[in-house]
Protein backbone atom coordinates (compact mmCIF):
# COMPACT_ATOMS: atom_id res chain seq x y z
CA UNK A 1 0.00 0.00 0.00
CA UNK A 2 1.69 3.19 -1.16
CA UNK A 3 -1.00 5.62 0.04
CA UNK A 4 0.46 8.34 2.26
CA UNK A 5 4.02 6.99 2.05
CA UNK A 6 7.08 9.12 1.31
CA UNK A 7 9.78 8.34 -1.26
CA UNK A 8 13.15 9.53 0.03
CA UNK A 9 15.44 6.68 -1.04
CA UNK A 10 14.97 3.74 -3.46
CA UNK A 11 15.05 1.35 -0.50
CA UNK A 12 11.84 2.88 0.90
CA UNK A 13 9.65 0.81 -1.46
CA UNK A 14 9.62 -2.92 -2.20
CA UNK A 15 10.10 -4.37 -5.68
CA UNK A 16 6.38 -5.09 -5.80
CA UNK A 17 5.55 -1.50 -4.90
CA UNK A 18 7.83 -0.17 -7.63
CA UNK A 19 6.18 -2.58 -10.08
CA UNK A 20 2.78 -1.04 -9.23
CA UNK A 21 4.14 2.42 -10.07
CA UNK A 22 5.68 1.30 -13.38
CA UNK A 23 2.55 -0.63 -14.38
CA UNK A 24 0.47 2.48 -13.79
CA UNK A 25 2.99 4.63 -15.72
CA UNK A 26 2.71 2.31 -18.75
CA UNK A 27 -1.10 2.57 -18.54
CA UNK A 28 -0.91 6.38 -18.38
CA UNK A 29 1.32 6.46 -21.47
CA UNK A 30 -1.18 4.25 -23.30
CA UNK A 31 -4.21 6.33 -22.31
CA UNK A 32 -3.35 9.70 -20.71
CA UNK A 33 -6.88 11.05 -21.26
CA UNK A 34 -8.26 8.63 -18.67
CA UNK A 35 -6.29 10.32 -15.87
CA UNK A 36 -6.75 14.01 -16.68
CA UNK A 37 -9.15 14.69 -13.82
CA UNK A 38 -7.77 12.19 -11.31
CA UNK A 39 -6.24 14.83 -9.03
CA UNK A 40 -8.96 17.49 -9.22
CA UNK A 41 -9.04 19.40 -5.93
CA UNK A 42 -5.53 18.23 -4.93
CA UNK A 43 -2.50 20.50 -4.47
CA UNK A 44 1.16 19.61 -4.99
CA UNK A 45 3.75 21.80 -3.20
CA UNK A 46 7.16 22.05 -4.85
CA UNK A 47 9.93 23.19 -2.48
CA UNK A 48 13.06 23.64 -4.58
CA UNK A 49 15.99 24.94 -2.53
CA UNK A 50 18.25 24.23 -5.52
CA UNK A 51 17.78 25.00 -9.24
CA UNK A 52 15.97 22.50 -11.43
CA UNK A 53 14.41 22.42 -14.87
CA UNK A 54 13.35 18.89 -15.71
CA UNK A 55 12.48 17.59 -12.28
CA UNK A 56 10.41 20.62 -11.22
CA UNK A 57 8.73 21.05 -14.60
CA UNK A 58 7.96 17.36 -14.88
CA UNK A 59 6.42 17.25 -11.40
CA UNK A 60 4.39 20.38 -12.12
CA UNK A 61 3.34 19.14 -15.56
CA UNK A 62 2.48 15.76 -14.05
CA UNK A 63 0.17 17.32 -11.45
CA UNK A 64 -1.42 19.68 -13.99
CA UNK A 65 -2.04 16.80 -16.42
CA UNK A 66 -3.79 14.95 -13.59
CA UNK A 67 -6.10 17.91 -13.04
CA UNK A 68 -4.46 19.07 -9.82
CA UNK A 69 -2.86 22.39 -8.90
CA UNK A 70 0.68 23.38 -7.92
CA UNK A 71 2.12 25.85 -5.39
CA UNK A 72 5.73 26.34 -4.35
CA UNK A 73 9.04 28.10 -4.82
CA UNK A 74 11.91 27.45 -7.19
CA UNK A 75 14.69 29.08 -5.19
CA UNK A 76 15.16 29.49 -1.43
CA UNK A 77 15.58 33.27 -1.66
CA UNK A 78 11.86 33.52 -2.38
CA UNK A 79 10.88 31.49 0.70
CA UNK A 80 11.20 31.73 4.49
CA UNK A 81 14.42 29.73 4.22
CA UNK A 82 16.04 33.10 3.43
CA UNK A 83 14.93 34.24 6.90
CA UNK A 84 16.56 31.21 8.49
CA UNK A 85 13.49 29.01 8.92
CA UNK A 86 14.26 25.33 9.51
CA UNK A 87 13.08 22.78 6.96
CA UNK A 88 10.97 21.15 9.69
CA UNK A 89 9.01 24.39 10.23
CA UNK A 90 8.71 25.02 6.50
CA UNK A 91 7.21 21.61 5.71
CA UNK A 92 4.88 21.72 8.74
CA UNK A 93 3.54 24.98 7.36
CA UNK A 94 3.28 23.71 3.80
CA UNK A 95 1.37 20.67 5.05
CA UNK A 96 -1.44 23.04 6.07
CA UNK A 97 -1.98 24.00 2.41
CA UNK A 98 -0.98 21.02 0.25
CA UNK A 99 -1.77 17.31 -0.15
CA UNK A 100 1.69 16.18 -1.26
CA UNK A 101 5.16 17.75 -1.15
CA UNK A 102 8.16 17.52 -3.48
CA UNK A 103 11.47 18.74 -2.06
CA UNK A 104 14.89 19.35 -3.60
CA UNK A 105 17.61 20.48 -1.21
CA UNK A 106 21.39 20.94 -1.47
CA UNK A 107 21.96 19.28 1.91
CA UNK A 108 22.11 15.49 1.96
CA UNK A 109 19.39 13.95 4.12
CA UNK A 110 17.21 17.09 4.22
CA UNK A 111 14.15 15.34 2.71
CA UNK A 112 14.54 12.48 5.22
CA UNK A 113 14.44 14.98 8.08
CA UNK A 114 11.51 16.87 6.51
CA UNK A 115 9.47 13.69 6.01
CA UNK A 116 9.52 13.07 9.76
CA UNK A 117 7.68 16.32 10.46
CA UNK A 118 4.69 15.82 8.14
CA UNK A 119 1.90 13.30 7.77
CA UNK A 120 1.37 13.87 4.03
CA UNK A 121 3.58 12.16 1.39
CA UNK A 122 6.94 13.81 0.74
CA UNK A 123 9.04 13.05 -2.33
CA UNK A 124 12.79 13.55 -2.52
CA UNK A 125 13.54 15.37 -5.78
CA UNK A 126 17.30 15.30 -5.16
CA UNK A 127 19.33 15.96 -2.01
CA UNK A 128 22.87 17.23 -2.66
CA UNK A 129 25.09 14.51 -4.09
CA UNK A 130 23.15 11.81 -2.26
CA UNK A 131 19.97 10.39 -3.84
CA UNK A 132 17.44 11.21 -6.56
CA UNK A 133 14.86 8.40 -6.50
CA UNK A 134 12.39 9.86 -8.98
CA UNK A 135 15.13 10.13 -11.60
CA UNK A 136 15.57 6.40 -11.00
CA UNK A 137 11.86 5.89 -11.72
CA UNK A 138 12.44 7.79 -14.97
CA UNK A 139 15.51 5.72 -15.83
CA UNK A 140 13.84 2.39 -15.06
CA UNK A 141 10.72 3.21 -17.05
CA UNK A 142 12.99 4.09 -20.00
CA UNK A 143 15.00 0.87 -19.61
CA UNK A 144 11.79 -1.17 -19.47
CA UNK A 145 10.41 0.48 -22.59
CA UNK A 146 13.66 -0.09 -24.49
CA UNK A 147 14.61 -3.60 -23.36
CA UNK A 148 11.63 -5.01 -21.50
CA UNK A 149 13.20 -5.51 -18.10
CA UNK A 150 16.16 -4.39 -15.99
CA UNK A 151 17.40 -7.92 -15.16
CA UNK A 152 20.34 -9.66 -16.83
CA UNK A 153 21.84 -6.50 -18.26
CA UNK A 154 25.25 -4.85 -18.18
CA UNK A 155 25.26 -1.20 -17.18
CA UNK A 156 28.08 1.31 -17.59
CA UNK A 157 28.07 4.41 -15.40
CA UNK A 158 30.40 7.14 -16.56
CA UNK A 159 31.55 10.52 -15.23
CA UNK A 160 31.01 11.87 -11.74
CA UNK A 161 30.06 8.80 -9.75
CA UNK A 162 30.99 10.39 -6.43
CA UNK A 163 28.50 13.25 -6.38
CA UNK A 164 26.14 11.89 -9.05
CA UNK A 165 23.00 11.31 -6.99
CA UNK A 166 21.14 9.81 -9.94
CA UNK A 167 23.85 7.16 -10.22
CA UNK A 168 23.61 6.34 -6.50
CA UNK A 169 19.85 5.87 -6.64
CA UNK A 170 19.92 3.85 -9.85
CA UNK A 171 22.66 1.52 -8.57
CA UNK A 172 20.70 1.07 -5.34
CA UNK A 173 17.60 0.10 -7.31
CA UNK A 174 19.38 -2.18 -9.81
CA UNK A 175 21.37 -3.99 -7.12
CA UNK A 176 18.12 -5.54 -5.97
CA UNK A 177 17.70 -7.32 -9.33
CA UNK A 178 19.14 -10.51 -10.78
CA UNK A 179 21.86 -10.76 -13.38
CA UNK A 180 23.02 -7.15 -13.41
CA UNK A 181 26.67 -6.20 -13.90
CA UNK A 182 28.27 -2.77 -13.54
CA UNK A 183 31.21 -0.99 -15.15
CA UNK A 184 31.95 2.12 -13.09
CA UNK A 185 33.90 4.46 -15.35
CA UNK A 186 35.36 7.54 -13.65
CA UNK A 187 38.55 9.28 -12.62
CA UNK A 188 39.84 7.97 -9.29
CA UNK A 189 38.73 11.15 -7.49
CA UNK A 190 35.12 10.73 -8.63
CA UNK A 191 34.58 7.07 -7.82
CA UNK A 192 31.37 5.93 -6.13
CA UNK A 193 31.09 6.61 -2.37
CA UNK A 194 32.14 3.83 0.02
CA UNK A 195 28.59 3.21 1.20
CA UNK A 196 27.43 2.44 -2.36
CA UNK A 197 30.37 0.10 -3.02
CA UNK A 198 30.36 -1.70 0.33
CA UNK A 199 26.78 -1.52 1.53
CA UNK A 200 25.00 -1.92 -1.80
CA UNK A 201 27.12 -3.48 -4.56
CA UNK A 202 29.34 -5.85 -2.58
CA UNK A 203 26.62 -6.86 -0.10
CA UNK A 204 24.36 -7.84 -3.01
CA UNK A 205 27.17 -9.78 -4.75
CA UNK A 206 26.90 -7.69 -7.91
CA UNK A 207 29.82 -8.18 -10.31
CA UNK A 208 31.48 -4.80 -10.94
CA UNK A 209 34.66 -3.18 -12.15
CA UNK A 210 35.94 0.32 -11.44
CA UNK A 211 37.79 1.51 -14.54
CA UNK A 212 39.14 4.75 -16.01
CA UNK A 213 38.44 4.24 -19.74
CA UNK A 214 35.13 3.70 -21.48
CA UNK A 215 36.15 2.39 -24.92
CA UNK A 216 37.25 -1.17 -23.94
CA UNK A 217 33.92 -1.89 -22.22
CA UNK A 218 31.36 -0.16 -24.45
CA UNK A 219 30.76 -3.22 -26.63
CA UNK A 220 29.55 -5.19 -23.60
CA UNK A 221 27.04 -2.64 -22.37
CA UNK A 222 23.26 -2.72 -22.66
CA UNK A 223 23.13 0.82 -21.28
CA UNK A 224 25.74 3.54 -20.89
CA UNK A 225 24.62 6.05 -18.27
CA UNK A 226 26.53 9.28 -18.78
CA UNK A 227 26.69 11.97 -16.08
CA UNK A 228 27.83 15.56 -15.85
CA UNK A 229 30.74 16.59 -13.63
CA UNK A 230 28.82 19.00 -11.41
CA UNK A 231 30.53 22.31 -10.74
CA UNK A 232 28.17 23.01 -7.80
CA UNK A 233 29.40 19.96 -5.85
CA UNK A 234 33.04 21.04 -5.76
CA UNK A 235 34.45 23.20 -2.99
CA UNK A 236 37.52 23.80 -5.16
CA UNK A 237 37.17 25.22 -8.71
CA UNK A 238 40.58 23.86 -9.73
CA UNK A 239 39.46 20.28 -9.10
CA UNK A 240 36.35 20.87 -11.21
CA UNK A 241 38.34 22.29 -14.13
CA UNK A 242 40.84 19.43 -13.97
CA UNK A 243 38.14 16.72 -14.04
CA UNK A 244 35.29 18.11 -16.13
CA UNK A 245 36.52 17.02 -19.58
CA UNK A 246 37.80 13.54 -18.72
CA UNK A 247 34.94 11.67 -20.41
CA UNK A 248 33.32 13.02 -23.54
CA UNK A 249 31.13 10.71 -25.58
CA UNK A 250 31.31 11.59 -29.28
CA UNK A 251 30.54 9.88 -32.58
CA UNK A 252 34.01 8.32 -32.71
CA UNK A 253 33.57 6.67 -29.30
CA UNK A 254 30.06 5.51 -30.23
CA UNK A 255 31.71 3.20 -32.77
CA UNK A 256 32.96 1.11 -29.83
CA UNK A 257 29.38 0.56 -28.63
CA UNK A 258 27.22 -2.29 -29.89
CA UNK A 259 24.14 -1.56 -32.04
CA UNK A 260 21.98 -2.29 -28.99
CA UNK A 261 23.84 -0.14 -26.46
CA UNK A 262 21.53 2.67 -25.42
CA UNK A 263 22.86 5.97 -24.09
CA UNK A 264 21.10 7.48 -21.07
CA UNK A 265 21.76 10.75 -19.26
CA UNK A 266 19.73 12.38 -16.47
CA UNK A 267 20.36 15.82 -18.04
CA UNK A 268 21.32 18.62 -18.01
CA UNK A 269 24.47 17.89 -19.99
CA UNK A 270 27.29 20.31 -20.51
CA UNK A 271 29.77 18.77 -22.93
CA UNK A 272 30.04 15.15 -21.81
CA UNK A 273 27.89 14.02 -24.75
CA UNK A 274 28.66 15.73 -28.05
CA UNK A 275 25.65 17.14 -29.88
CA UNK A 276 26.52 14.91 -32.86
CA UNK A 277 25.45 11.89 -30.78
CA UNK A 278 21.90 13.25 -30.38
CA UNK A 279 20.78 11.97 -33.78
CA UNK A 280 22.06 8.44 -33.12
CA UNK A 281 18.99 6.23 -32.47
CA UNK A 282 20.79 4.79 -29.46
CA UNK A 283 20.74 8.21 -27.74
CA UNK A 284 17.68 8.06 -25.47
CA UNK A 285 18.16 10.92 -23.01
CA UNK A 286 15.37 13.12 -24.31
CA UNK A 287 12.95 10.18 -24.20
CA UNK A 288 14.04 9.71 -20.59
CA UNK A 289 12.95 13.27 -19.82
CA UNK A 290 9.53 12.60 -21.36
CA UNK A 291 9.11 9.34 -19.43
CA UNK A 292 9.89 11.29 -16.26
CA UNK A 293 6.60 13.11 -16.41
CA UNK A 294 4.55 9.94 -16.88
CA UNK A 295 6.21 8.05 -14.06
CA UNK A 296 5.82 11.05 -11.73
CA UNK A 297 2.11 11.10 -12.62
CA UNK A 298 1.95 7.46 -11.54
CA UNK A 299 3.88 8.19 -8.33
CA UNK A 300 1.58 11.07 -7.37
CA UNK A 301 -1.53 8.93 -7.98
CA UNK A 302 -0.14 6.08 -5.89
CA UNK A 303 1.02 8.22 -2.95
CA UNK A 304 -2.32 10.05 -2.85
CA UNK A 305 -4.08 6.69 -2.90
CA UNK A 306 -6.12 7.57 -5.99
CA UNK A 307 -5.03 4.46 -7.96
CA UNK B 1 51.09 -4.88 43.51
CA UNK B 2 48.99 -1.90 44.55
CA UNK B 3 45.82 -3.01 46.38
CA UNK B 4 42.49 -1.26 46.12
CA UNK B 5 39.88 -2.27 48.69
CA UNK B 6 37.00 -4.27 47.24
CA UNK B 7 33.59 -2.64 47.15
CA UNK B 8 30.31 -3.75 48.73
CA UNK B 9 27.88 -2.23 46.28
CA UNK B 10 28.82 -0.63 42.99
CA UNK B 11 30.30 -1.19 39.55
CA UNK B 12 33.65 -2.42 38.34
CA UNK B 13 34.53 -1.58 34.74
CA UNK B 14 37.29 -4.01 33.83
CA UNK B 15 39.51 -4.84 30.86
CA UNK B 16 39.67 -1.25 29.65
CA UNK B 17 42.40 -0.87 27.07
CA UNK B 18 45.45 0.50 28.91
CA UNK B 19 45.70 4.26 28.54
CA UNK B 20 42.01 4.86 27.75
CA UNK B 21 40.60 4.60 31.28
CA UNK B 22 40.95 8.34 31.78
CA UNK B 23 38.68 9.10 28.77
CA UNK B 24 36.01 6.81 30.15
CA UNK B 25 36.48 8.32 33.62
CA UNK B 26 35.93 11.78 32.13
CA UNK B 27 32.96 10.69 29.98
CA UNK B 28 31.22 9.25 33.04
CA UNK B 29 32.01 12.53 34.86
CA UNK B 30 33.46 10.61 37.75
CA UNK B 31 35.56 13.61 38.75
CA UNK B 32 32.29 15.05 40.10
CA UNK B 33 31.38 11.90 42.06
CA UNK B 34 30.47 12.25 45.73
CA UNK B 35 31.22 8.57 46.35
CA UNK B 36 34.48 6.65 46.23
CA UNK B 37 35.90 6.01 42.77
CA UNK B 38 39.20 4.38 41.83
CA UNK B 39 40.86 4.69 38.45
CA UNK B 40 43.57 2.09 38.14
CA UNK B 41 45.87 2.39 35.17
CA UNK B 42 48.35 -0.13 33.82
CA UNK B 43 47.14 -3.01 35.98
CA UNK B 44 48.60 -6.41 35.07
CA UNK B 45 46.33 -8.47 32.83
CA UNK B 46 46.74 -12.06 31.66
CA UNK B 47 44.80 -11.36 28.44
CA UNK B 48 45.91 -7.83 27.62
CA UNK B 49 49.31 -7.48 29.31
CA UNK B 50 48.21 -4.14 30.78
CA UNK B 51 44.73 -2.79 31.35
CA UNK B 52 42.86 0.00 33.10
CA UNK B 53 40.10 -0.56 35.66
CA UNK B 54 37.50 1.75 37.17
CA UNK B 55 35.86 0.86 40.50
CA UNK B 56 32.81 2.87 41.47
CA UNK B 57 31.43 2.58 44.98
CA UNK B 58 27.87 3.28 43.82
CA UNK B 59 25.40 1.95 41.23
CA UNK B 60 25.08 4.53 38.48
CA UNK B 61 23.42 4.57 35.05
CA UNK B 62 25.92 3.70 32.33
CA UNK B 63 25.40 4.01 28.59
CA UNK B 64 26.45 0.52 27.49
CA UNK B 65 26.23 1.63 23.83
CA UNK B 66 28.96 4.17 24.45
CA UNK B 67 31.09 1.61 26.27
CA UNK B 68 30.57 -0.94 23.48
CA UNK B 69 31.56 1.68 20.94
CA UNK B 70 34.64 2.62 22.94
CA UNK B 71 35.75 -0.97 23.30
CA UNK B 72 33.52 -4.08 23.16
CA UNK B 73 36.15 -6.02 25.16
CA UNK B 74 35.38 -3.99 28.29
CA UNK B 75 33.48 -5.95 30.95
CA UNK B 76 31.14 -4.39 33.47
CA UNK B 77 30.57 -6.14 36.80
CA UNK B 78 27.69 -5.07 39.03
CA UNK B 79 28.61 -5.68 42.67
CA UNK B 80 26.12 -6.38 45.45
CA UNK B 81 27.03 -7.48 48.97
CA UNK B 82 30.67 -7.58 47.94
CA UNK B 83 30.03 -10.11 45.15
CA UNK B 84 29.48 -9.93 41.41
CA UNK B 85 25.70 -10.05 40.93
CA UNK B 86 25.70 -9.35 37.19
CA UNK B 87 28.30 -9.44 34.44
CA UNK B 88 27.51 -7.30 31.42
CA UNK B 89 29.19 -8.37 28.18
CA UNK B 90 29.36 -5.48 25.78
CA UNK B 91 28.84 -5.65 22.04
CA UNK B 92 29.43 -3.12 19.29
CA UNK B 93 26.06 -1.29 19.18
CA UNK B 94 23.86 -1.59 16.08
CA UNK B 95 22.75 2.02 16.39
CA UNK B 96 24.33 4.96 18.16
CA UNK B 97 22.45 8.14 18.93
CA UNK B 98 23.93 11.53 19.81
CA UNK B 99 27.39 10.14 20.58
CA UNK B 100 29.24 11.25 17.44
CA UNK B 101 28.53 13.90 14.79
CA UNK B 102 28.58 13.50 11.01
CA UNK B 103 31.66 15.09 9.47
CA UNK B 104 30.26 15.34 5.92
CA UNK B 105 29.94 19.10 5.25
CA UNK B 106 27.12 18.35 2.80
CA UNK B 107 25.02 16.54 5.43
CA UNK B 108 21.87 18.26 6.70
CA UNK B 109 23.21 17.77 10.24
CA UNK B 110 25.90 20.35 9.46
CA UNK B 111 23.30 23.13 9.31
CA UNK B 112 20.25 21.91 11.26
CA UNK B 113 20.51 20.20 14.63
CA UNK B 114 17.11 19.90 16.33
CA UNK B 115 16.91 16.14 15.72
CA UNK B 116 18.95 13.14 16.88
CA UNK B 117 22.29 12.35 15.23
CA UNK B 118 21.84 8.68 14.41
CA UNK B 119 24.38 6.23 12.96
CA UNK B 120 23.92 2.57 11.98
CA UNK B 121 26.58 -0.13 12.21
CA UNK B 122 28.12 -1.13 8.87
CA UNK B 123 31.01 -3.38 9.91
CA UNK B 124 31.45 -4.57 13.51
CA UNK B 125 35.09 -5.53 12.98
CA UNK B 126 36.09 -2.14 11.61
CA UNK B 127 33.53 -0.46 13.90
CA UNK B 128 32.34 1.65 10.98
CA UNK B 129 29.01 3.45 11.00
CA UNK B 130 26.71 5.03 8.40
CA UNK B 131 25.02 8.38 8.97
CA UNK B 132 21.24 7.93 8.88
CA UNK B 133 20.78 11.09 6.82
CA UNK B 134 23.62 11.28 4.26
CA UNK B 135 24.91 7.64 4.40
CA UNK B 136 28.50 8.84 4.88
CA UNK B 137 30.58 6.10 6.51
CA UNK B 138 32.66 7.01 9.56
CA UNK B 139 34.85 5.19 12.06
CA UNK B 140 34.24 6.88 15.41
CA UNK B 141 37.43 7.90 17.22
CA UNK B 142 36.54 8.26 20.86
CA UNK B 143 39.98 7.80 22.36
Amino acid sequence: MLKNRSLIDPSDFSRQEFCEIFDLAHQIIANPEKYRKSCEGKILATLFYEPSTRTRFSFEAAMLRLGGKVVGFSEPSSSSAAKGESIADTVRTVECYADIVVMRHPKEGAPRVASRYVSIPLINAGDGGHQHPTQTLTDILTIQRLKGSVENKTYGFCGDLKFGRTVHSLIKFLSNHEGVKFYLISPEELRIPDYIREEIIIKNNIPFEEVEKMEPYMGELDFLYMTRVQRERFFNEEDYVRLKDRFILDAAKMKFASPSTYILHPLPRVNEISIEVDNDPRAQYFNQAKNGMFVRMALILKLLGIY
Amino acid sequence: MLEITSIEKGIVIDHIQAGTGIQLFNYLQLDKAEYTVALIINADSCKQGKKDIIKINNVIDIDYNFLGLLDPNITVNIIKDGKISEKVNLTVPQTITNIIKCKNPRCITSTENYFDQVFHLVDAEKRSYRCEYCDDIVIPHLH
